[in-house]
């Protein structure tokens, strides 16, 4: 049992001064950060799952012959032809409207960036882009078959995969990620650490007490139960306002993220999975504490006759 | 009942603080240890009431061998003993009624049925007004009272008291001895330290254990084979 029971009588014990040490308070605060960090590994790795997922398949052939009308032409073909092929999920030609939406947000076009009449834009010489995505996983094969469709269709174009540019984007968020994911585990540790050393403490403290009631015929079980039921209980404390108020700032944090729809930070989110593991990993802390306080305990008591 | 054999006892590298200590305590007897201080007394009602395990010898308690025992069988052997302590020990946060009834939670006794015992023993001492007082608010020889009382809630088989009667009255001392003769009576077996010669003479059947530097005088080999058990 993670708090055992003890006797109302016997846990009397030990004085109660429950949250008058620094414990409570340490523990609420490594909590705290262990939630937020979980939480951020866990919104980091989703995010670089998603990207990777949605990237991973998919090429963008680039058509840059000169005369537009014949670029034209070969992406309309390359499009008909990669369509057909069963290796293809699908096959799409970018619009030029498309095309000059995207560019004009950068050159700063006065149409909202939709750039439509913008004489620059044009008067750019804008390639043809076809994207494909391809089905299944053997994405080397699909690109030798690929290369050969376009040196068929559209000579001279270029195949751009996506992961290639987005690839390390991707690795950076799952990196963080995986730091998020350590700083849990130090932070799990050092919560173990604190435990340990109140255990120590409350041993220290209580020295004359346990030395008494290994003297009229207590058994290490019995003295071990009384102090894992009160560091438990001090620990669960701590644990529970750590969670409080990372719960709190998760909040905040998740209706600001609500607003944030573009590019990469739309594909961070807990998920399901995520809140779940936010969920037990308090529960499974006071069980730490519980387990960590038992074998300190025992161990020390051991020590004596 | 009680038998050591050989046993010695050092702390550390230093020296032997008791040396060859041989005696065989009966059941039911009463027993005075006397000697100058720093002579073991102290030492060797460790070893009696199990805080201390020897250096050397056998140690045998109600049939059994103390040395070699794994210490997680030592809390059933605790419980047949009770300890008076030349500093009290009582727990400081709990009250006189609680620490008398220590030793009976302990043991696993509920509280419908500790408490009679304990409200008894609260009377039998001069404290029974005063149950709830905290040990700090005790003079010391109501601490002492308390210390005696604890010892004696559970009925141990065995008695071990460091200078019981220390820090009491005249009058006080009387009735504790009292009630550690009833008890002898009733067949525990009584081992008191002490440096009162008056003490020592109000029981009559009592038989002296003196340490002399660390080693018992025993000259007619009385303590080692006691009249019962010579051949």
């Amino acid at each position: 049992m993670i708090i055992p029971r003890v006797p109302v009588q016997h846990r009397r014990l030990l004085p109660d001064r429950r949250l008058s040490g620094p414990t409570p308070w340490v523990i609420a605060i490594l909590m705290m950060l262990t939630l937020l960090a979980a939480a951020a590994g866990v919104g980091l790795a989703r995010s670089a799952n998603a990207i990777g997922s949605a990237i991973a398949g998919r090429v963008t052939v680039q058509i840059v012959t000169p005369n537009p009308v014949t670029r034209a032409e070969q992406a309309a073909a390359l499009r008909r032809a990669a369509a057909a092929q069963p290796f293809v999920l699908s096959a799409r030609a970018v619009d030029r409207e498309e095309l000059q939406a995207t560019l004009g947000q950068w050159f700063g076009s006065e149409t909202n960036g939709e750039g439509g009449d913008d004489p620059v834009l044009n008067s750019l010489p804008l390639p043809a882009l076809v994207d494909i995505d391809f089905v299944g996983e053997n994405r080397r094969r699909h690109m030798q078959e690929l290369r050969a469709l376009v040196a068929a269709e559209a000579p001279g174009a270029r195949i751009i995969p996506h992961a290639e540019w987005l690839g390390p984007v991707a690795q950076l968020i799952g990196s963080l990620a995986w730091i998020a994911g350590a700083l849990v585990i130090l932070m799990t540790l050092a919560s173990a650490a604190v435990v340990i050393m109140t255990a120590r403490a409350a041993l220290g403290t209580h020295f004359a007490t346990i030395e008494m009631l290994h003297l009229i015929g207590a058994t290490d079980r019995q003295i071990t139960r009384l102090f894992q039921r009160r560091i438990a209980i001090d620990t669960a404390y701590g644990i529970a306002l750590g969670t409080a108020v990372a719960a709190a700032l998760l909040l905040l944090i998740g209706w600001q993220w609500a607003g944030v729809t573009s590019g990469l930070a739309a594909t961070a989110s807990l998920g399901p999975g995520g809140w779940a593991l936010l969920l037990a990993l308090p529960l499974l802390a006071i069980a730490l504490a519980a387990l960590t306080a038992r074998q300190t305990l025992l161990a020390a008591l051991k020590k004596i006759l | 009942m009680v038998e050591f054999d050989g046993v010695g006892l050092r702390y550390g590298p230093d020296a032997e603080v008791l040396s060859d200590i041989s005696f065989n305590l009966q059941p039911g007897s009463f027993y005075f240890l006397t000697g100058a201080s720093g002579a073991g007394k102290t030492s060797l009602l460790k070893m009696l009431y199990l805080a201390q395990r020897p250096s050397r010898g056998i140690v045998r308690l109600f049939g059994e061998d103390l040395v070699s025992m794994p210490r997680q069988r030592l809390p059933g052997f605790r419980r047949r003993i009770g300890v008076v302590f030349q500093d009290f020990r009582l727990i400081p946060h709990l009250s006189a009624r609680d620490n008398i009834a220590l030793p009976l939670r302990i043991a696993g006794v509920g509280e419908d049925d500790l408490s009679g015992p304990v409200g008894e023993m609260l009377s039998w001492i001069g404290l029974g007004d005063r149950a709830e007082a905290h040990p700090a608010t005790l003079s010391g020889g109501e601490q002492q009272r308390v210390a005696i009382a604890r010892a004696v809630i559970a009925r141990p088989q065995l008695l071990v008291a460091d200078e019981p009667t220390g820090n009491v009255d005249p009058e006080m001392a009387t009735r504790l001895l009292g009630l550690f003769e009833a008890l002898n009576r009733l067949g525990t077996t009584v081992v008191v330290a002490t440096h009162d010669i008056h003490l020592i003479s109000r029981i009559e059947n009592a038989q002296m254990m003196r340490l002399e530097k660390g080693r018992l005088a025993d000259p007619t080999g009385a303590l080692r084979y006691p009249p019962a058990n010579r051949a």
